[in-house]
Protein backbone atom coordinates (compact mmCIF):
# COMPACT_ATOMS: atom_id res chain seq x y z
CA UNK A 1 0.00 0.00 0.00
CA UNK A 2 1.07 3.15 -0.29
CA UNK A 3 2.55 4.25 2.73
CA UNK A 4 3.75 6.92 1.77
CA UNK A 5 0.47 9.64 1.03
CA UNK A 6 -2.70 9.57 3.59
CA UNK A 7 -4.59 10.35 0.58
CA UNK A 8 -3.83 7.44 -1.44
CA UNK A 9 -4.00 5.20 1.53
CA UNK A 10 -7.48 5.91 2.09
CA UNK A 11 -8.47 5.47 -0.98
CA UNK A 12 -6.88 1.85 -0.79
CA UNK A 13 -8.86 0.90 2.02
CA UNK A 14 -11.77 2.12 0.05
CA UNK A 15 -11.38 -0.16 -2.40
CA UNK A 16 -10.46 -3.29 -0.09
CA UNK A 17 -14.37 -2.79 1.55
CA UNK A 18 -15.76 -2.61 -1.10
CA UNK A 19 -14.12 -6.18 -2.56
CA UNK A 20 -14.85 -7.28 0.74
CA UNK A 21 -18.28 -7.07 0.39
CA UNK A 22 -18.55 -7.56 -3.08
CA UNK A 23 -16.70 -10.65 -3.06
CA UNK A 24 -17.43 -11.81 0.34
CA UNK A 25 -20.78 -10.33 1.15
CA UNK A 26 -18.95 -8.43 4.57
CA UNK A 27 -19.83 -5.48 4.85
CA UNK A 28 -17.13 -2.93 6.75
CA UNK A 29 -17.89 0.61 5.08
CA UNK A 30 -20.12 1.30 8.26
CA UNK A 31 -16.85 1.27 10.30
CA UNK A 32 -14.94 4.02 11.93
CA UNK A 33 -12.24 4.20 9.63
CA UNK A 34 -9.01 5.14 11.86
CA UNK A 35 -9.39 1.69 13.46
CA UNK A 36 -10.33 0.16 11.10
CA UNK A 37 -6.97 1.22 9.01
CA UNK A 38 -4.68 0.72 11.01
CA UNK A 39 -5.86 -2.29 11.81
CA UNK A 40 -5.63 -3.38 7.61
CA UNK A 41 -2.02 -1.64 7.50
CA UNK A 42 -0.75 -3.71 10.43
CA UNK A 43 -2.02 -6.68 8.38
CA UNK A 44 -0.37 -5.65 5.66
CA UNK A 45 3.36 -5.18 7.64
CA UNK A 46 2.63 -8.21 9.20
CA UNK A 47 2.36 -10.40 6.36
CA UNK A 48 4.91 -8.31 4.01
CA UNK A 49 3.24 -7.47 1.30
CA UNK A 50 5.35 -5.20 -1.31
CA UNK A 51 2.52 -3.56 -3.24
CA UNK A 52 -1.14 -3.19 -2.64
CA UNK A 53 -1.77 -4.77 -6.28
CA UNK A 54 -0.65 -7.34 -4.51
CA UNK A 55 -2.33 -7.59 -1.10
CA UNK A 56 -5.76 -7.11 -3.18
CA UNK A 57 -5.35 -9.66 -5.46
CA UNK A 58 -4.30 -12.65 -2.77
CA UNK A 59 -7.49 -10.96 -0.75
CA UNK A 60 -9.86 -10.87 -3.73
CA UNK A 61 -8.81 -14.76 -4.78
CA UNK A 62 -8.20 -16.43 -2.22
CA UNK A 63 -11.40 -17.05 0.54
CA UNK A 64 -8.74 -18.65 2.53
CA UNK A 65 -6.49 -15.45 2.81
CA UNK A 66 -10.03 -13.20 3.63
CA UNK A 67 -10.87 -15.39 6.90
CA UNK A 68 -7.52 -14.04 7.96
CA UNK A 69 -8.09 -10.76 6.94
CA UNK A 70 -11.21 -10.81 9.29
CA UNK A 71 -9.91 -12.29 11.90
CA UNK A 72 -7.25 -9.93 12.25
CA UNK A 73 -9.03 -6.41 11.36
CA UNK A 74 -11.92 -7.45 13.61
CA UNK A 75 -11.01 -6.63 17.28
CA UNK A 76 -10.93 -9.63 19.97
CA UNK A 77 -9.64 -8.34 23.16
CA UNK A 78 -11.49 -9.97 26.26
CA UNK A 79 -11.52 -10.18 29.89
CA UNK A 80 -13.47 -12.57 32.19
CA UNK A 81 -15.12 -9.52 34.76
CA UNK A 82 -13.64 -6.99 32.50
CA UNK A 83 -14.85 -3.83 34.47
CA UNK A 84 -16.05 -5.43 38.11
CA UNK A 85 -17.89 -2.83 38.96
CA UNK A 86 -20.16 -3.60 35.70
CA UNK A 87 -20.52 -6.85 36.56
CA UNK A 88 -21.24 -5.88 40.15
CA UNK A 89 -24.14 -3.98 38.84
CA UNK A 90 -25.40 -6.88 37.29
CA UNK A 91 -25.28 -9.31 40.00
CA UNK A 92 -26.97 -6.63 42.59
CA UNK A 93 -29.16 -4.92 40.22
CA UNK A 94 -30.00 -6.40 36.89
CA UNK A 95 -30.18 -10.18 37.39
CA UNK A 96 -32.19 -10.35 40.57
CA UNK A 97 -34.73 -9.00 38.77
CA UNK A 98 -34.95 -11.29 35.39
CA UNK A 99 -34.88 -14.34 38.58
CA UNK A 100 -38.11 -13.58 38.35
CA UNK A 101 -39.32 -14.64 35.10
CA UNK A 102 -39.52 -18.58 34.36
CA UNK A 103 -37.05 -18.49 31.59
CA UNK A 104 -34.03 -16.17 31.19
CA UNK A 105 -32.90 -15.38 27.55
CA UNK A 106 -29.48 -13.58 27.05
CA UNK A 107 -27.61 -12.53 24.08
CA UNK A 108 -24.20 -11.74 24.34
CA UNK A 109 -23.83 -9.84 20.77
CA UNK A 110 -20.09 -9.58 19.72
CA UNK A 111 -18.67 -12.45 21.70
CA UNK A 112 -15.44 -12.80 20.92
CA UNK A 113 -13.85 -15.73 22.52
CA UNK A 114 -16.29 -16.38 25.03
CA UNK A 115 -15.11 -14.91 28.29
CA UNK A 116 -18.17 -12.65 28.85
CA UNK A 117 -20.25 -15.03 28.03
CA UNK A 118 -18.54 -17.11 30.66
CA UNK A 119 -18.36 -14.48 33.33
CA UNK A 120 -22.10 -14.26 33.07
CA UNK A 121 -23.14 -17.61 33.04
CA UNK A 122 -20.76 -17.89 36.67
CA UNK A 123 -22.99 -15.06 37.86
CA UNK A 124 -26.02 -16.66 37.25
CA UNK A 125 -25.12 -19.50 38.65
CA UNK A 126 -24.11 -18.63 41.73
CA UNK A 127 -27.36 -16.63 41.95
CA UNK A 128 -29.11 -19.98 41.23
CA UNK A 129 -31.01 -19.00 37.93
CA UNK A 130 -28.28 -20.95 35.76
CA UNK A 131 -30.87 -24.04 35.20
CA UNK A 132 -33.34 -21.68 33.39
CA UNK A 133 -31.45 -19.66 31.72
CA UNK A 134 -30.18 -19.36 28.16
CA UNK A 135 -27.11 -17.40 27.06
CA UNK A 136 -26.85 -16.75 22.98
CA UNK A 137 -23.43 -15.44 22.40
CA UNK A 138 -22.72 -14.46 18.62
CA UNK A 139 -19.96 -12.88 17.09
CA UNK A 140 -18.66 -12.31 13.49
CA UNK A 141 -15.91 -14.30 13.45
CA UNK A 142 -16.50 -18.05 13.39
CA UNK A 143 -12.14 -18.41 14.43
CA UNK A 144 -13.37 -16.96 17.50
CA UNK A 145 -16.05 -18.86 18.37
CA UNK A 146 -14.33 -22.11 17.71
CA UNK A 147 -12.24 -20.88 20.66
CA UNK A 148 -15.01 -19.65 22.95
CA UNK A 149 -16.57 -23.18 22.19
CA UNK A 150 -13.27 -25.16 23.70
CA UNK A 151 -13.40 -22.98 26.69
CA UNK A 152 -10.15 -23.23 27.56
CA UNK A 153 -7.99 -20.29 28.95
CA UNK A 154 -4.43 -19.40 29.25
CA UNK A 155 -3.75 -20.20 32.94
CA UNK A 156 -1.44 -17.06 33.24
CA UNK A 157 -4.73 -14.73 32.18
CA UNK A 158 -6.61 -16.30 35.61
CA UNK A 159 -4.78 -14.49 37.96
CA UNK A 160 -5.88 -11.01 36.37
CA UNK A 161 -9.42 -12.70 35.86
CA UNK A 162 -9.89 -13.68 39.54
CA UNK A 163 -8.77 -10.60 40.97
CA UNK A 164 -11.76 -9.03 38.45
CA UNK A 165 -13.93 -11.40 39.98
CA UNK A 166 -13.25 -10.60 43.44
CA UNK A 167 -13.44 -7.25 42.58
CA UNK A 168 -16.82 -7.76 41.21
CA UNK A 169 -18.00 -8.83 44.58
CA UNK A 170 -17.59 -12.85 43.89
CA UNK A 171 -16.76 -14.78 46.73
CA UNK A 172 -16.75 -18.38 46.04
CA UNK A 173 -13.51 -19.70 45.21
CA UNK A 174 -12.71 -18.98 41.64
CA UNK A 175 -10.67 -21.88 41.17
CA UNK A 176 -13.21 -24.01 41.27
CA UNK A 177 -14.99 -23.23 38.17
CA UNK A 178 -11.80 -24.54 36.32
CA UNK A 179 -8.89 -27.55 35.60
CA UNK A 180 -5.81 -26.47 35.13
CA UNK A 181 -4.28 -28.90 32.19
CA UNK A 182 -0.65 -28.06 31.83
CA UNK A 183 -1.01 -24.13 30.50
CA UNK A 184 -4.59 -24.22 30.17
CA UNK A 185 -7.21 -23.64 32.10
CA UNK A 186 -10.60 -25.75 31.47
CA UNK A 187 -13.38 -24.33 32.16
CA UNK A 188 -16.03 -26.62 33.60
CA UNK A 189 -18.49 -28.19 31.80
CA UNK A 190 -21.73 -26.33 33.97
CA UNK A 191 -20.30 -23.07 33.04
CA UNK A 192 -20.45 -23.36 29.74
CA UNK A 193 -23.77 -25.67 29.45
CA UNK A 194 -26.13 -22.88 29.38
CA UNK A 195 -24.23 -21.25 26.40
CA UNK A 196 -25.06 -21.22 22.64
CA UNK A 197 -22.32 -19.94 20.28
CA UNK A 198 -23.47 -19.03 17.25
CA UNK A 199 -21.85 -16.66 14.18
CA UNK A 200 -23.99 -13.65 13.78
CA UNK A 201 -23.41 -10.15 11.92
CA UNK A 202 -24.89 -6.93 13.22
CA UNK A 203 -24.48 -5.28 10.09
CA UNK A 204 -26.40 -7.67 8.04
CA UNK A 205 -28.46 -9.81 10.05
CA UNK A 206 -32.00 -9.42 11.68
CA UNK A 207 -33.47 -10.25 15.07
CA UNK A 208 -33.13 -13.93 16.23
CA UNK A 209 -35.40 -14.10 19.43
CA UNK A 210 -35.97 -11.44 22.03
CA UNK A 211 -33.91 -11.44 25.29
CA UNK A 212 -34.34 -9.63 28.59
CA UNK A 213 -30.45 -8.53 28.63
CA UNK A 214 -28.63 -7.47 25.87
CA UNK A 215 -24.65 -7.12 25.87
CA UNK A 216 -22.57 -5.39 23.68
CA UNK A 217 -19.48 -4.22 24.95
CA UNK A 218 -16.68 -2.56 22.90
CA UNK A 219 -18.34 -3.09 19.51
CA UNK A 220 -19.94 -0.33 18.87
CA UNK A 221 -17.12 2.04 18.93
CA UNK A 222 -16.28 0.70 15.93
CA UNK A 223 -18.96 2.23 14.11
CA UNK A 224 -20.16 5.02 12.59
CA UNK A 225 -23.18 6.76 13.66
CA UNK A 226 -25.14 5.78 11.15
CA UNK A 227 -24.08 2.10 11.91
CA UNK A 228 -24.92 2.44 15.83
CA UNK A 229 -28.24 4.02 15.03
CA UNK A 230 -29.03 0.51 13.26
CA UNK A 231 -27.21 -1.94 15.52
CA UNK A 232 -29.25 -0.25 18.26
CA UNK A 233 -32.73 -0.88 16.74
CA UNK A 234 -31.64 -4.20 16.14
CA UNK A 235 -31.38 -4.69 20.05
CA UNK A 236 -34.68 -2.80 20.28
CA UNK A 237 -36.79 -5.20 18.46
CA UNK A 238 -34.54 -7.94 20.13
CA UNK A 239 -34.95 -6.73 23.56
CA UNK A 240 -38.82 -6.90 25.87
CA UNK A 241 -39.94 -4.14 28.00
CA UNK A 242 -38.44 -3.94 31.25
CA UNK A 243 -35.41 -5.81 29.36
CA UNK A 244 -31.93 -4.48 29.57
CA UNK A 245 -29.06 -3.39 27.53
CA UNK A 246 -25.45 -3.32 28.54
CA UNK A 247 -22.82 -1.04 26.45
CA UNK A 248 -19.02 -0.71 27.11
CA UNK A 249 -17.70 1.83 29.42
CA UNK A 250 -17.62 4.41 26.70
CA UNK A 251 -20.37 3.75 24.88
CA UNK A 252 -23.78 5.34 25.02
CA UNK A 253 -27.17 4.69 24.07
CA UNK A 254 -27.50 8.94 24.41
CA UNK A 255 -27.56 10.17 20.64
CA UNK A 256 -29.54 7.23 19.20
CA UNK A 257 -33.20 7.19 17.94
CA UNK A 258 -34.79 4.57 20.38
CA UNK A 259 -32.93 6.59 23.81
CA UNK A 260 -36.24 8.06 24.48
CA UNK A 261 -37.08 4.45 25.40
CA UNK A 262 -34.68 3.86 27.56
CA UNK A 263 -34.01 4.58 31.52
CA UNK A 264 -30.14 4.19 32.31
CA UNK A 265 -29.28 2.65 35.43
CA UNK A 266 -27.22 5.41 37.68
CA UNK A 267 -24.15 3.00 38.23
CA UNK A 268 -23.21 1.52 34.83
CA UNK A 269 -23.54 1.98 31.40
CA UNK A 270 -27.04 -0.39 31.19
CA UNK A 271 -30.09 1.11 30.21
CA UNK A 272 -33.65 -0.42 30.89
CA UNK A 273 -36.35 -0.84 28.07
CA UNK A 274 -38.88 0.92 29.88
CA UNK A 275 -41.29 1.82 26.84
CA UNK B 1 5.78 30.82 13.47
CA UNK B 2 4.63 27.00 13.42
CA UNK B 3 0.93 26.48 12.37
CA UNK B 4 -0.32 24.46 14.81
CA UNK B 5 -3.79 22.24 14.11
CA UNK B 6 -3.37 19.97 17.99
CA UNK B 7 -1.00 19.68 20.53
CA UNK B 8 -0.40 16.51 21.50
CA UNK B 9 1.19 15.09 24.88
CA UNK B 10 2.31 11.73 25.88
CA UNK B 11 3.59 10.94 29.05
CA UNK B 12 4.53 7.72 31.06
CA UNK B 13 6.17 7.82 34.55
CA UNK B 14 6.87 10.83 36.06
CA UNK B 15 4.67 12.72 33.74
CA UNK B 16 1.70 13.63 35.68
CA UNK B 17 4.10 16.04 37.73
CA UNK B 18 5.07 17.91 34.63
CA UNK B 19 1.45 18.71 33.42
CA UNK B 20 0.44 19.72 37.00
CA UNK B 21 2.97 22.85 36.34
CA UNK B 22 2.08 23.45 32.67
CA UNK B 23 -1.39 23.49 32.67
CA UNK B 24 -2.04 26.75 35.00
CA UNK B 25 0.43 28.84 32.54
CA UNK B 26 -1.64 28.32 29.78
CA UNK B 27 -3.82 31.15 27.87
CA UNK B 28 -7.24 30.71 28.16
CA UNK B 29 -7.86 30.97 24.47
CA UNK B 30 -5.60 28.51 22.56
CA UNK B 31 -6.45 28.32 18.94
CA UNK B 32 -5.94 24.38 19.33
CA UNK B 33 -6.94 21.23 21.23
CA UNK B 34 -4.88 20.14 23.90
CA UNK B 35 -4.85 16.08 24.16
CA UNK B 36 -3.19 14.19 26.24
CA UNK B 37 -2.42 10.45 26.49
CA UNK B 38 -0.98 9.08 29.56
CA UNK B 39 -0.18 5.95 30.80
CA UNK B 40 -1.60 4.58 33.90
CA UNK B 41 -3.86 1.76 35.87
CA UNK B 42 -7.85 1.90 34.61
CA UNK B 43 -10.41 2.74 36.70
CA UNK B 44 -8.85 6.44 37.87
CA UNK B 45 -10.17 8.09 34.84
CA UNK B 46 -11.71 10.69 37.40
CA UNK B 47 -9.04 11.34 39.61
CA UNK B 48 -6.77 12.62 36.74
CA UNK B 49 -9.28 14.38 35.59
CA UNK B 50 -10.67 16.16 38.04
CA UNK B 51 -6.36 16.74 38.97
CA UNK B 52 -5.99 17.95 36.31
CA UNK B 53 -9.17 20.40 35.78
CA UNK B 54 -8.40 21.98 39.26
CA UNK B 55 -5.46 23.53 37.83
CA UNK B 56 -6.52 25.01 34.69
CA UNK B 57 -9.64 27.19 33.73
CA UNK B 58 -9.44 25.77 30.12
CA UNK B 59 -12.42 22.80 30.09
CA UNK B 60 -10.72 19.77 30.54
CA UNK B 61 -12.79 16.30 29.15
CA UNK B 62 -12.25 13.06 29.37
CA UNK B 63 -12.46 11.86 25.30
CA UNK B 64 -16.12 10.45 24.41
CA UNK B 65 -16.21 8.16 21.54
CA UNK B 66 -17.22 10.02 18.00
CA UNK B 67 -16.28 13.43 19.59
CA UNK B 68 -16.03 16.55 18.30
CA UNK B 69 -12.70 17.77 18.73
CA UNK B 70 -12.56 21.56 20.29
CA UNK B 71 -10.23 24.33 19.97
CA UNK B 72 -9.44 25.24 23.81
CA UNK B 73 -10.02 22.20 25.24
CA UNK B 74 -7.41 19.70 26.96
CA UNK B 75 -8.81 16.22 26.40
CA UNK B 76 -8.01 12.85 28.12
CA UNK B 77 -7.46 9.76 26.47
CA UNK B 78 -9.47 7.43 28.87
CA UNK B 79 -7.32 4.37 30.47
CA UNK B 80 -7.51 0.91 28.67
CA UNK B 81 -8.54 2.35 25.20
CA UNK B 82 -6.82 3.73 22.25
CA UNK B 83 -7.28 6.68 21.04
CA UNK B 84 -7.18 7.38 17.44
CA UNK B 85 -8.25 10.65 15.06
CA UNK B 86 -10.76 10.27 12.24
CA UNK B 87 -10.41 12.52 9.06
CA UNK B 88 -13.09 14.79 10.01
CA UNK B 89 -11.80 15.51 13.45
CA UNK B 90 -13.62 13.72 16.02
CA UNK B 91 -11.99 11.04 17.90
CA UNK B 92 -12.39 7.36 18.24
CA UNK B 93 -11.60 4.75 21.12
CA UNK B 94 -10.41 1.20 20.32
CA UNK B 95 -10.13 -1.14 23.08
CA UNK B 96 -7.59 -4.09 20.70
CA UNK B 97 -4.23 -5.26 22.24
CA UNK B 98 -1.98 -3.23 24.43
CA UNK B 99 1.06 -1.25 22.23
CA UNK B 100 3.77 -1.04 23.81
CA UNK B 101 2.40 -2.77 26.94
CA UNK B 102 0.29 0.17 27.02
CA UNK B 103 -3.52 0.78 26.24
CA UNK B 104 -4.10 4.02 25.68
CA UNK B 105 -0.75 3.97 23.34
CA UNK B 106 1.31 7.38 22.85
CA UNK B 107 2.18 5.90 19.51
CA UNK B 108 -0.96 5.18 18.43
CA UNK B 109 -2.54 8.81 19.16
CA UNK B 110 0.63 10.07 17.66
CA UNK B 111 0.46 8.03 14.26
CA UNK B 112 -3.29 8.25 13.84
CA UNK B 113 -3.19 12.34 14.55
CA UNK B 114 -0.04 12.70 11.74
CA UNK B 115 -2.33 10.93 9.39
CA UNK B 116 -5.20 13.60 9.69
CA UNK B 117 -3.34 16.75 10.80
CA UNK B 118 0.02 15.95 8.54
CA UNK B 119 2.41 19.06 9.33
CA UNK B 120 0.14 20.99 11.14
CA UNK B 121 0.62 19.03 14.15
CA UNK B 122 2.82 19.09 17.08
CA UNK B 123 3.56 16.37 20.01
CA UNK B 124 5.55 16.48 22.99
CA UNK B 125 6.68 13.36 24.63
CA UNK B 126 7.38 13.53 28.25
CA UNK B 127 9.38 11.72 31.22
CA UNK B 128 8.96 7.75 30.68
CA UNK B 129 10.56 4.79 31.43
CA UNK B 130 9.33 2.66 28.25
CA UNK B 131 9.42 2.93 23.92
CA UNK B 132 6.05 4.10 23.69
CA UNK B 133 6.06 7.20 21.76
CA UNK B 134 9.20 6.59 19.49
CA UNK B 135 7.47 4.96 16.44
CA UNK B 136 5.06 7.51 16.38
CA UNK B 137 7.24 10.46 16.34
CA UNK B 138 9.17 9.37 13.28
CA UNK B 139 5.51 9.17 11.73
CA UNK B 140 5.06 12.85 12.66
CA UNK B 141 8.00 13.82 11.49
CA UNK B 142 7.15 11.82 8.45
CA UNK B 143 4.40 13.50 8.01
CA UNK B 144 5.65 17.04 8.22
CA UNK B 145 4.94 17.09 11.90
CA UNK B 146 6.98 19.12 15.30
CA UNK B 147 8.62 16.30 16.92
CA UNK B 148 9.49 17.89 20.78
CA UNK B 149 11.18 16.24 24.35
CA UNK B 150 10.91 17.11 27.57
CA UNK B 151 14.64 16.95 28.38
CA UNK B 152 15.78 14.00 29.09
CA UNK B 153 18.32 15.17 31.78
CA UNK B 154 15.75 17.06 33.93
CA UNK B 155 13.10 14.72 33.21
CA UNK B 156 12.06 12.44 36.21
CA UNK B 157 12.46 9.22 34.71
CA UNK B 158 14.76 10.06 31.17
CA UNK B 159 14.64 6.56 29.21
CA UNK B 160 11.28 7.68 27.02
CA UNK B 161 12.46 11.63 25.76
CA UNK B 162 16.20 10.10 25.52
CA UNK B 163 15.42 7.08 23.48
CA UNK B 164 12.97 9.53 21.48
CA UNK B 165 16.24 12.04 21.20
CA UNK B 166 18.07 8.73 19.78
CA UNK B 167 16.03 7.65 17.19
CA UNK B 168 13.95 10.65 15.96
CA UNK B 169 15.12 14.02 14.27
CA UNK B 170 13.91 16.42 17.68
CA UNK B 171 12.77 19.92 16.60
CA UNK B 172 12.71 20.83 20.38
CA UNK B 173 14.27 20.28 23.58
CA UNK B 174 12.18 21.88 26.68
CA UNK B 175 12.61 22.06 30.14
CA UNK B 176 9.34 21.79 31.74
CA UNK B 177 9.32 25.45 33.00
CA UNK B 178 9.49 26.69 29.50
CA UNK B 179 6.82 24.23 28.10
CA UNK B 180 3.19 26.51 28.74
CA UNK B 181 5.19 29.51 27.29
CA UNK B 182 5.93 26.82 24.38
CA UNK B 183 1.96 26.11 23.55
CA UNK B 184 1.11 29.43 23.98
CA UNK B 185 3.39 30.79 21.25
CA UNK B 186 1.83 28.20 18.88
CA UNK B 187 -1.46 29.83 19.22
CA UNK B 188 -2.83 32.32 16.89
Amino acid sequence: MNLDSTEKSDEQIEILLSDALEKYGYDFTGYSRASLKRRIMRLYVLDQFVSFAEFRYKLRTEPGYFKRFLEQITINVTEMFRDPEFYKTLRKEVLPKLGTYPFIRIWVAGCSTGEEAYSISILLKELNFLKKSLIYATDINSSVLEKAAQAMIPLSKMKQYSENYIASGGSENFSDYYAANYSLARLNDDVKAKIVFSTHNLVSENSFNEFQLILCRNVIIYFDRQLQTNVFELFDNSLEKFGYLALGSKETLDFSTISKKYKRLDSAKIWQKIR
Amino acid sequence: MKHCDAFIIGGSAGSLDVLLKVLPSLDLLLSFPIIIVLHRKPGTDNVLTGLLSSKTKLPVKEVEEKEKINRSTIYIAPSDYHLLIENNKTFSLDASEKVNFSRPSIDVIFQSAAEVYGEDLVCLLLSGSNNDGIEGLKKVKENGGMAIIQNPLSAAVSYMPAQAALHVNIDEVLEIEDIADYINQLSK
